[in-house]
């Protein structure tokens, strides 16, 4: 009774017979799915689960140019393009408007990504795999990436940074 | 300094009730500005008419946020606060004159965010992430009306007190009133969190603070980002509840399950902010699991809870009155005509299907991967806090508009399509949004075009027919919203008076007759229908599952 006291003896009545159904049913899904997150850390092979180091912009943007220096090969619209070896640590900065570098990579491979800001907090959302992640100034955010398919892909970024927000869009390529 | 209600019997509090028009009055402000700027951002994402320049986007997509999710839930939560703990429980407000320092407070920061996100020093978004800054008075704006609504929540606690000392009311607290403790409670919780977060950061953009940590104030923020809309959910299913027993009779088959699934609320829900932190650089993966997943499914369970008990209350009082016929003889016979009947089943509808659904999708750890700053979260929250809190308290207002403003409901046939209209309009919305984020489409951005980027990229040719629907969803839940304040607006201010229950528009239900010694199902119906639910749902984490295991690898 939504608008007046319970009846009397409301607390010591039955639960009916379907409601304790659907109670079961629910609480079962409830912990199969809890277990499921856990069990996927060690089964499944996409886990957002990372190092992470602090770092400042300075440092970090620092740690990039050394990179790029390293393994240039290229350049394209004035973004430099880099083929670092597979299972190198590999560095993308993020930055208003833009990121940084170009990265060309194998497929099949490892490739351990240190994903930083320079700035804002961007979004870092990988198409067309569709898959997202944040990146923070002050935080280098190390994710281990195998590409399962190759051609080109495109980084955009999905958190508000700016009035400029719509053209920071990097690429990465990976090669057969 | 009281009136009894000649409908209703119960004894009115008259300062309570100047406040509860007052405080509603500044929801409907608040909701016709976040309808508009949500015309022009429906208008600026569809590719095809792209209405506003750049910075307009940003900045009107901010004043939506704060005007839509914000002032207009609280505003109308705090009216519904002094109503369920005075008129509900016969008993008087305790200070009117908090109230009043309440309402100008909250009337205050309601100015101040307006007016610095409009003058163009706010353009933040919603969540204003450092060190992304604001003009200072932004800042300050929030903390009073956070502040002013905090005042009104402990006049609630206040209210409820004196109410149980007068013993107004029975032993226990009605079920409404309780589950509006459920959200008091954490709104406490919330608002505090706000000004903690606050606080520092107006310090800093006043140059007091010299640096603010992006993670530490991410992590905090959440803390009132989310719980917020937790608010709204427990608030909401209070408003159920109270739907289904103003306009059937209903009651909840047993009290005991449903005021357990409110505690459970308190209990759970809080920490479920933590999914926004799922893909973040942060917290540990084992935080991330346990916040998200064994403390949040105590508040999925609840909500599942609930999910049963509400149409299981329609559906036993409508059996009582006689509609045994088969499964859902009791759902063809109910009162479709009023509008708040319509408006609360739904909500239920949408806000398990689609917010439900794509909320625990949302709150995995792993497949949170798939969403995150995707289209597919405003998607989502369209389905819980829109579909579902603002389409239950905009049928609610239905009963409150005779009752507590004694006016008739002006353009009453409108009004019984207007939850059709809103609920069809934010439903399809929903799901386009959600599907666009699915496909990769980010949220808050101004050009998926890319034009001036470096490169562009062309999204999968499929999001084209998804972009259509998004728009015909989002105008015709603007016209759905704008008719409902169109309704509000000439009720309440040029309305004919009420001036007996013979003025009733809608059926105040009288309690169904008892039930018979029942050994069978209680709810067959409803126990269908949540069945069918759970085969969606279950049918939509696989999906979602396997897609994820296609990406590439990440650890």
């Amino acid at each position: 009774m939504a608008l007046l006291p319970p009846e009397e003896g409301w607390y010591f009545k039955r639960v009916a017979k379907d409601e304790k159904m659907w109670i079961t049913i629910a609480l079962v899904v409830c912990l199969v799915l809890f277990f499921w997150m856990i069990v996927w850390h060690v089964y499944g092979k996409q886990n957002p689960s990372f190092t992470t180091y602090r770092t400042t912009p300075q440092e970090f943007n620092a740690l990039t140019q050394a990179f790029i220096q390293k393994y240039k090969i290229g350049e394209e619209k004035g973004i430099p393009i880099v083929e670092p070896p597979p299972n190198s640590d590999v560095f993308l900065l993020g930055k208003m408007w833009a990121w940084e570098p170009i990265l060309v990579l194998k497929k099949g491979q490892e490739y351990r990504f240190h994903i930083s800001s320079l700035d804002l907090l961007h979004g870092f959302s990988l198409q067309p795999v569709n898959m997202n992640f944040m990146v923070y100034p002050g935080y280098d955010y190390v994710l281990t990436f195998r590409p399962t398919s190759a051609g080109e892909f495109y980084i955009v970024c999905n958190e508000f940074c700016g009035i400029g927000h719509h053209m920071m869009i990097g690429k990465i390529i990976v090669k057969e | 300094m009281f009136r009894t209600c000649d409908i209703t019997g119960l004894k009115v509090d008259l300062r309570a009730e100047k406040l509860i028009q007052l405080n509603a009055v500044m929801a409907v402000v608040s909701l016709l500005i976040g309808v508009i700027a949500a015309l022009l951002l429906v208008l600026t994402r569809w590719q095809v008419v792209h209405l506003l320049p750049v910075e307009w986007y940003y900045r009107v997509l901010t004043l939506h946020g704060l005007n839509a999710l914000i002032f207009w839930i609280v505003f109308f939560e705090i009216a519904g606060l002094y109503f369920g703990s005075t008129i509900v429980l016969n008993s008087r407000m305790s200070s009117p004159k908090f109230g009043w320092l309440a309402l100008i407070l909250m009337v205050l920061g309601f100015l101040l965010v307006n007016f610095t996100i409009l003058s163009g020093n706010a353009d933040v978004l919603m969540t204003s992430y450092a060190p992304l800054q604001a003009h200072p008075l932004y800042y300050l704006g929030v903390i009073l009306f956070a502040v002013g609504a905090l005042t009104g929540v402990f006049l609630f606690f206040a209210n409820l007190l004196i109410a149980r000392k007068e013993r107004t009311y029975g032993d226990s607290l009605p079920l409404f009133t309780f589950g509006l403790v459920a959200a008091a409670i954490i709104a406490t919780l919330t608002l505090a969190t706000g000004a903690i977060i606050y606080i520092p950061t107006l310090l800093w953009s006043l140059g007091i603070i010299k640096t603010m940590d992006a993670g530490v104030y991410k992590l905090v923020w959440w803390g009132l980002g989310h719980s917020s809309q937790q608010i709204n959910v427990t608030a909401m299913i209070a408003v159920w509840y109270l739907g289904a027993f103003l306009t059937v009779g209903g009651t909840s088959i047993n009290e005991k399950v449903s005021r357990f699934a409110f505690v459970f609320y308190v209990i759970g829900i809080n920490v479920a902010s933590a999914h926004h932190l799922l893909v973040d650089p942060g917290p540990s993966p084992a935080w991330k699991v346990f916040n998200t997943s064994y403390i949040m499914y105590i508040a999925v369970l609840a909500s599942m809870i609930h999910a049963f008990a509400v149409p299981s209350a329609i559906e036993s009082a409508q059996r009582r009155r006689g509609y045994t016929k088969g499964l859902f003889d009791w759902l063809k016979n109910a009162p479709w005509g009023n509008p708040a009947f319509s408006a609360v089943l739904l909500s239920i509808i949408i806000f398990g299907f689609i917010g439900g659904v794509t909320g625990v999708v949302n709150g995995m750890e792993q497949t949170n991967i798939i969403v995150h700053n995707t289209l597919s979260i405003p998607g989502h929250f369209k389905g819980t806090v829109v579909g579902g809190t603002t389409l239950a308290f905009m049928g609610a207002t239905y009963y409150l508009i005779p009752l507590v403003f004694r006016k008739k409901i002006a353009f009453f046939g409108l009004a019984k399509i207007q939850p059709w209209l809103f609920g069809i309009g934010i439903a399809v919305l929903a799901v386009s949004m959600y599907i666009l984020g699915a496909f990769g489409v980010p949220r808050r951005h101004y050009d998926i075009t890319f034009s001036g980027g470096p490169f562009t990229y062309t999204f999968n040719p499929a999001v084209d027919f998804f972009w259509v629907l998004f728009a015909l969803g989002g105008l015709l839940a603007v016209v759905g919203a704008l008719a409902w304040i169109l309704i509000v607006v000439i009720s309440v201010f040029f309305g004919s008076p009420v001036k007996g229950p013979q003025d009733m528009q809608l059926q105040l239900a009288s309690p169904p007759p008892p039930a018979k010694e029942n050994h069978g199902f209680e709810a067959p119906g409803t126990l269908t229908l949540t069945l069918l639910f759970m085969g969606v749902f279950l049918i939509f984490l696989l999906l979602n599952w396997g897609w994820l295991s296609a990406m590439w690898e990440v650890r």
